[in-house]
Parts: structure tokens; C-alpha cells; sequence
């Protein structure tokens, strides 16, 4: 079976003023797979990351070359709101917006223009699902979102992102600040996101990576060391340096 | 007791007693002119004009004056402070002009006012012949105001926090769309602050008036934006310096009306950014 590309790479290359982040990253991304991204940090991880939806840009020293298509379609011919409805983002430490549950989950379709209280409920009823919040939060919806715990917060902007319904989910070290409980339930979700979404998991933690995705990456420096199946790839990696990683030689 | 513990007491002291210089100015002035005037507040003091070259009856008119003038300052200043503050926040890059237009806004705050004044007269009142007018004393009023509004209206953009920006865009919001539901809404209470400081000083100032609205002695309503009116602060000047046989108390009694005005407004403000700050959950 030829799995099909969703997210593709070619020649990018990134810079933060005269930092050179990324080198040359030629990277396929398959529709509905998890995908890991592990390396030290400073290796590049994040910023391919917000290469993806543009969110580099928002620092006014980035600079890029190189080309990203979302399936077919080159992503410099999709306006900024459009490509980053399509491609969500999940960030390190959970980050609500100081409004009542429903309103974060609400704020996504409301901006795309969904504006029948009918059509919101509905929609925040079936993000807060997908990401198994619902049942802890449904009698809570009007509440502070800063009341939950960290690991319903996490859930929360998952739920959040799913509801302007993208097609590919990144996820920049989403556990690194939770507990152990919490981490699962996050990665019970992105397993049971996997029938309808494909998925980028950048993480620092190797183990996560190992339980979580499908294939991996391996970033050192701003270059792609290694990608391959995770379990080869953490069993049998062909470079020297994905073996010291993994292993916990460094990093 | 050892020479440290010694040493933190006695700065403690000082620092103390320092701080008490500092509101003690505020306080005598507020007792000083509240013994010295009350006595002639009365109804008819705030609700009649004045009478016998304003030796008697009441300063209604500077009242109303002085409250039409800090309106029509807000209507003018507010909108473009907060504005021109957004620009310069949210969208402006960091280049040659926008460095001008910061420079611009810390010198015009270092303007005395009474050039400010000066510039009302010649550019309202002469070149666009609006003559001496409410309209022409709130625009100058609100130049002097706008200053204070940029910056504290910047100061609360800017402590709006990042992340905000950043899960509005991710979400695929436009820049406007993050700006006005996700950014805004927690600034108002940092804006709300630096207008109504603003406003108070612009309520309080003689010299930008001087020459663009304020009328000597008119004891009826303006009729119109085009009329000139009586304000607090220069009947205030007026009644102390320009007419003999004044009585001291009424001079104080006015002093004392202006400050409680002033007072209100930053009892509004208070009232409302308490109410905002209950929505501030971060």
C-alpha cells in the first residue's frame, strides 16, 4: 500500500535573523499517522513545526525558503487564516484564553464566521467529545477554563482546535507540562483522533514518541538525522547519532 | 538586636516617612480647600449662573462648560489614541517611521500647555476659523490629552499576553478578529486608567483654553459647538486674580466643585474597571 502524502517538505530551510534553524528538510507526512519528531532541544523540532501553519512569522526576524504543500496545494497560495484553520496547533504548556470553557472552544467557529447559538453548541459539544472532555465538563461549560486541571486544559485546546475541524493536528510538547495521568489521557485522545486526522507530535520525550506514533524523526542541529517506523527506528537506527539519542548518550 | 535588623528598621522608617510626604500634599490641599469653600456651597452655587460681576450667585455655566469641554475631549482623543495605540502595538513594524511617530508621542507629552494653547489658537481658531469655541478648546484639550492616552493605552496592549495573540491566529483568526476579541478586551482597564488621567488634567488646565473657548463672564448656556463657554479652571483664575472685592470663599468653593468633578470621574473609572477586572482570569 502507497500511503498517501499529506504534508510535504522540500528544501526548507529556515532562518531567525543570521541563526539558520532548519537545513534543507525533505520530509513526508502521511494522511492519518502519527508522526514524532524528537531531537534535543535547539534542533529545530518547533520550528518545523510552525513552519507548517506560518506561525513563524509572527517573529519578524524569520525567514524561509523551500516549499510546503498541504496534499496537492502549496501552502503559499492559501492565506494565513485558511492554511492554520487547516492545520491546528496544539502548544507546549496548555494555553486557554481567559473565557468560560464553552467560549474557548466557541472562539475557532466563531471567527470562521458560525454564529447560530444552535449550530455553536452543537459544535463545541462534539469537539469536547472528540477529545474526551465532554463528560468531565459538560455541567461546567460556562466556567472559567482556568479552573481545570492541566491535563483537562491540554484536552480543552485540543477540543478547541478540533472545532474549526483542520485536517492535521500539531502538537509542540503537549505533556511537558503534565503529570503522568494526565499525559495519557492526552495521548489516549490522539490515538482515538488517528481514524480522522493526521498528526504531528514534536516531543522531548523519546519515550513518548516510542508509545504514541507510528513513524519517526529524528532532529539534531536543524537537519533531518533519520526518519523511519518507530520501532525501527528506536530498535535499529542506521545513524550513530539516533543511537546515541535514543539510547541517552546525550541530549 | 543585631546591625542588620537595625539597619532594615531604620529604612523601613525612612522609606515610610518618604511615602508620607507624598500624600500629605494631596490630602492638606483637599482639607485646605475643602474648609475654605464649603461654606458657600449651596443648590443655587452649582445650579445659577453668576451675578454682580460674579461677586454672587454661582458658576453654573463654568460647570457645564467644563463638562461639555471634557466630552468633547474624549470624543476626539479617545478614539484616536486608542487607535493610533492599536496601530502602533499590533500592526506597525519596527522601522524609521514608526520610531517617529513614538518619538512625536513622548515630546508632545513634554509640551507646556500653554503652547499647546498657542498652537489651538492659530490652527482652530484662525486657520480652520472655527473660531474661539467649544470645538476649537476640545480639540486643542485633546491633543494635550493624547499623549497620555497612546501610552497608557500602548502600556495595556502590551501587557496583554502573547499567548493570546498567538491561540487566536493558530485558530485561523484574521489579525483584526485577534486584536478586537482577544486582545482588546483585557486592555480596557489600562486604557480606561490612562483616559480618565488624561481627561482629569485636561478638566483642570487654564492655558489650552485660554485663548480657544473660554469665556471671561457669559452667565447663559452655549447654544452651540460654536459658542464660546465659561470652564472651572479659568473662572477659577479669573475670580481670584482679575476682580476686586472678591470674596475668598467663593474662589475656594470653585476650587472645591472642580476637584469633586474630577474626583467623580476617577470614581466612574474605578467602578468600571473594577467591574472589568473581575473578568481578567489569568
Amino acid at each position: 500500500m502507497v500511503a498517501e502524502a499529506i504534508i510535504r517538505t522540500i528544501d526548507l530551510n529556515c532562518w531567525f535573523g543570521a541563526l539558520t534553524v532548519l537545513k534543507d528538510i525533505n520530509l513526508e507526512i502521511y494522511k492519518n499517522e502519527i508522526f514524532g519528531i524528537i531531537g534535543p532541544a535547539n534542533s529545530g523540532k518547533t520550528t518545523f513545526l510552525r513552519a507548517l501553519n506560518r506561525l513563524n512569522y509572527l517573529n519578524i526576524s524569520y525567514q524561509q525558503t523551500g516549499e510546503i504543500f498541504l496534499g496537492e496545494q502549496n501552502i503559499r497560495t492559501l492565506s494565513d487564516n485558511i492554511l492554520r484553520k487547516k492545520i491546528g496547533i496544539i502548544f507546549a504548556l496548555p494555553q486557554v484564553l481567559p473565557v468560560s470553557i464553552y467560549n474557548n472552544v466557541a472562539y475557532g467557529p466563531k471567527v470562521h464566521g458560525f454564529t447560530g447559538k444552535d449550530t455553536l453548541s452543537q459544535i463545541v459539544e462534539t469537539a469536547l467529545k472528540k477529545a474526551y472532555l465532554w463528560e468531565e465538563v459538560k455541567d461546567r461549560l460556562s466556567e472559567p477554563a482556568a479552573r481545570l486541571s492541566g491535563g483537562q486544559q491540554q484536552r480543552l485546546c485540543i477540543a478547541r482546535t478540533l472545532a474549526v475541524e483542520p485536517q492535521v493536528i500539531l502538537y509542540d510538547e503537549p505533556c511537558s507540562g503534565l503529570d503522568p495521568i494526565s499525559t495519557a489521557k492526552v495521548e489516549d485522545t490522539m490515538q482515538q483522533l488517528k481514524e480522522n486526522y493526521t498528526q504531528i507530535l514534536v516531543t522531548n520525550n523519546t519515550k513518548q514518541a516510542g508509545r504514541v506514533s507510528e513513524r519517526c524523526g529524528f532532529f539534531l542541529m536543524g537537519e533531518l538525522v533519520e526518519i523511519g517506523q518507530t520501532p525501527v527506528l528506536f530498535t535499529k537506527p542506521r545513524d550513530k547519532r539516533t543511537d546515541d539519542y535514543i539510547s541517552g548518550r546525550f541530549g | 538586636m543585631n546591625a542588620a535588623k537595625l539597619r532594615q528598621q531604620i529604612a523601613f522608617i525612612v522609606l515610610g516617612v518618604v511615602t508620607l510626604f507624598v500624600i500629605a500634599p494631596i490630602l492638606l490641599t483637599i482639607f485646605y480647600v475643602t474648609k475654605n469653600g464649603i461654606g458657600a456651597i449651596s443648590w443655587e452655587f452649582i445650579t445659577q449662573p453668576p451675578r454682580n460681576g460674579m461677586r454672587q450667585g454661582g458658576i453654573f455655566p463654568a460647570i457645564v462648560g467644563t463638562i461639555l469641554l471634557v466630552v468633547g475631549t474624549m470624543l476626539f482623543s479617545l478614539p484616536l489614541g486608542v487607535l493610533s495605540a492599536i496601530y502602533l502595538v499590533e500592526y506597525a513594524r519596527d522601522n524609521f517611521f514608526t520610531r517617529l511617530v513614538k518619538l512625536s508621542v513622548v515630546n508632545l507629552s513634554g509640551i507646556p500647555s500653554i503652547v499647546y494653547g498657542l498652537f489651538g489658537f492659530t490652527m482652530f481658531v484662525l486657520f480652520l476659523r472655527l473660531g474661539t469655541s467649544i470645538l476649537a478648546g476640545s480639540l486643542t484639550l485633546a491633543i494635550m490629552s493624547l499623549p497620555v492616552i497612546i501610552t497608557a493605552t500602548k502600556e495595556a496592549l502590551e501587557s496583554v499576553p502573547v499567548s493570546f495573540r498567538e491561540i487566536s491566529l493558530s485558530l485561523g483568526a484574521t489579525k483584526w478578529q485577534t486584536v478586537r476579541h482577544c486582545v482588546l478586551p483585557y486592555a480596557v482597564p489600562g486604557i480606561l486608567t490612562g483616559t480618565v488621567l488624561s481627561l482629569g488634567r485636561a478638566a483642570g488646565e487654564t492655558a489650552p483654553i485660554l485663548f480657544t473657548v473660554a469665556a471671561f463672564y457669559l452667565p447663559r448656556l452655549p447654544r452651540s459647538l460654536f459658542d464660546q463657554v465659561m470652564a472651572l479652571p479659568y473662572h477659577l483664575y479669573v475670580i481670584s486674580t482679575q476682580v476686586p472685592n472678591m470674596p475668598a470663599e467663593l474662589s475656594f468653593a470653585t476650587g472645591f466643585v472642580l476637584i469633586a468633578l474630577v474626583f467623580l470621574m476617577n470614581l466612574a473609572s474605578i467602578i468600571l474597571r473594577a467591574h472589568y477586572r473581575k473578568k481578567r482570569l489569568w
